[in-house]
């Protein structure tokens, strides 16, 4: 074998491995009740197949291979350590017999056997409202999401050795407690659901909003959320409970979608007014459309799949001005009644003041005034209904209101061209 | 798996309760114990003395010291406890929500080490 073409293989194998990983984990997992055990039976598996695979070539199913491999190996663990009480013992029922020769090893998996795919458990799992929120967010990367604990780490802002401590915690307690890798009863699967879907959202906003810099960090963070998502819709029944998580898919799909028209060559902010149409994804754009299409025929609305309509009211309008405005402030007041937040409140005004005038938006925000005095985008949002009144020393002051209280220096220069921009009126 | 669950709750005086909540709280309890029977959960369960019977012990340098009262002075109490067998961490999260005192106090749920 040439050098050339070993390397080859040994790329479509990695391939192979980043693909597969999160699914055979999932099922290593659910069948271990242990995320680490299951993840150093893998490690074992993985090497077993950088070694056969060369030789071999890649199986027909690698997936059922690796998991197959990776349960052997876990067993051969616990004979060799009999106190060993991570794989319990029905876990060893299914297998077949140990053998010394890896061509058996390979042959051993049936290509066309239905291999299951556990990720929903595992994610029900690492969602468990038994563990905080912040070890939710980062277990469900580290196990599902494919990201390093390094790269986890630099997306939360904190160390590598703190980042590294609270998956090891999350995982103890898991194994601990008991914590279940399964669908919840019926009674429990909508709140627990809503769980996955927070944590998900989370992902994606810190992403999406994110105040930091690494612009690849960022977009990683909107891509995993997305995919993760797609296998949340993907795994659970075709029924009235998949509404909400088709909802925030589409919700995820349609804000991606304005990825490369919301930032200039130097990495400033665009606001969705001033954005290039053109450069939105349409494609994805219509796949999110026809995702909410099905989401909304469940007939169980539900805030994720309201938050969509409004952003595609946004993708489908040629320009903000000719935007639907009068349907978004229909679509936030629905919002409001579902839950209330002065921050809908806020959107709310906004679009009224795009229907009734700057006037009718002001009248709207004034009683928000406290609840949302530390909140930068009102101020914003003040300034702009107050510039559109022609008070120009009250909106400079709201703008100089509204740098003090925003955290990324992007926002805050797109604000000063904005407060710089009034004396052009 | 089996798990321990402790009720906390306030405290309440004889004279704060009257006899017949104290009877309708009691058949609560009974009425919980007859549904972990019938479940076929294994149990155990215990209602303690007040708290101001508690006795707190450490050992510290080979010495043992013995303090009044309970290991932390809360505005809640531990009051009793369950040990039960339950499937999972869900399944006991599904028994501690039946215990009548969830509804006033709270259940902590811990795992019970198996050696």
């Amino acid at each position: 074998m040439t050098h050339h073409s070993s390397n080859d293989v040994r790329e479509a194998i990695e391939q192979v491995i980043h693909a597969e990983y999160g699914r055979v984990l999932a099922a290593l997992s659910a069948q271990f009740n242990d995320i680490a055990a299951a993840e150093d039976a893998l490690q074992d598996a993985l090497i077993a197949a950088l070694r056969q695979w060369t030789t071999n070539g890649i199986p027909r199913n690698p997936a059922a291979w690796l998991t197959a491999v990776a349960k052997r190996r876990a067993i051969d663990h616990v004979r060799r350590d009999q106190h060993h009480a991570a794989v319990p013992d029905d876990a060893l029922d299914t297998l077949p017999a140990p053998s010394a020769s890896g061509d058996e090893e390979f042959l051993m998996t049936d290509p066309d056997e239905a291999f299951p795919d556990e990720r929903l458990k595992l994610m029900f799992a690492c969602c468990h409202p038994a563990l905080a929120l912040e070890a939710q967010v980062a277990l469900t990367l580290r196990t599902l999401g494919g990201l390093t604990t390094d790269e986890i780490a630099r997306a939360f802002l904190v160390n590598e050795p703190t980042m590294a401590q609270r998956i090891t915690r999350a995982k103890a307690k898991i194994r601990a407690a008991g914590i279940p890798f399964r669908i919840p009863d019926p009674s429990l699967l909508p709140e627990r659901l809503d769980a996955i879907l927070a944590v998900l959202y989370l992902i994606f906003n810190e992403g999406y909003a994110s105040t930091h810099n690494r612009a690849h960090l960022r977009r990683n963070l909107c891509a995993e959320s997305i995919r993760l998502a797609r296998i949340v819709v993907d795994l659970l029944p075709d029924a009235p409970i998949r509404a909400e998580a088709e909802g925030l898919l589409a919700l995820l799909m349609l804000h991606d979608s304005r990825r490369d028209a919301r930032h200039d060559a130097g990495g400033g902010l665009i606001v969705m007014e001033d954005q290039n149409r053109a450069l939105w994804d349409h494609a994805q754009i219509r796949e999110a459309e026809s995702l909410l299409e099905r989401a909304l025929k469940r007939r169980r609305p539900g805030s994720y799949q309201i938050q969509a309509a409004i952003s595609a009211l946004h993708a489908q309008a040629p320009t903000y001005a000719d935007t639907d405005w009068a349907q978004i402030a229909e679509l936030y007041s629905v919002l409001m009644s579902l839950s209330d937040s002065p921050v809908i409140a806020l959107n709310r005004a906004i679009a009224v003041s795009m229907v009734d005038g700057a006037a009718a938006g002001m009248r709207l925000l004034r009683p928000l005034a406290s609840a949302l005095d530390d909140y930068y985008p009102y101020h914003v949002a003040r300034a702009d209904m107050l510039r559109r009144l022609h008070e120009r020393e009250a909106a400079s002051d709201a703008y100089d209101r509204a740098i003090l209280l925003c955290h990324s220096p992007r926002e805050a220069d797109y604000l000063r061209k904005q407060r710089q921009a009034l004396n052009d009126y | 798996m089996k798990y321990m669950l402790l009720i906390y709750g306030k405290e309440y005086s004889p004279a704060e309760v009257s006899e017949e909540e104290q009877q309708a709280e009691m058949a609560q309890y009974f009425a919980f114990n007859e549904h972990l029977r019938q479940r076929g959960s294994e149990y155990q369960g215990e209602a303690l003395m007040p708290a101001s019977t508690a006795t707190t012990v450490r050992v510290r340098d080979d010495k043992t010291i013995t303090t009044d009262g309970p290991f932390a002075e809360t505005h809640e109490v531990l009051g009793g406890f369950y040990i039960v067998d339950a499937k999972d961490l869900d399944d006991a999260i599904a028994i501690a929500g039946m215990i009548p005192g969830a509804r006033k106090g709270s259940i902590e749920i811990r795992p019970i080490v198996v050696f």
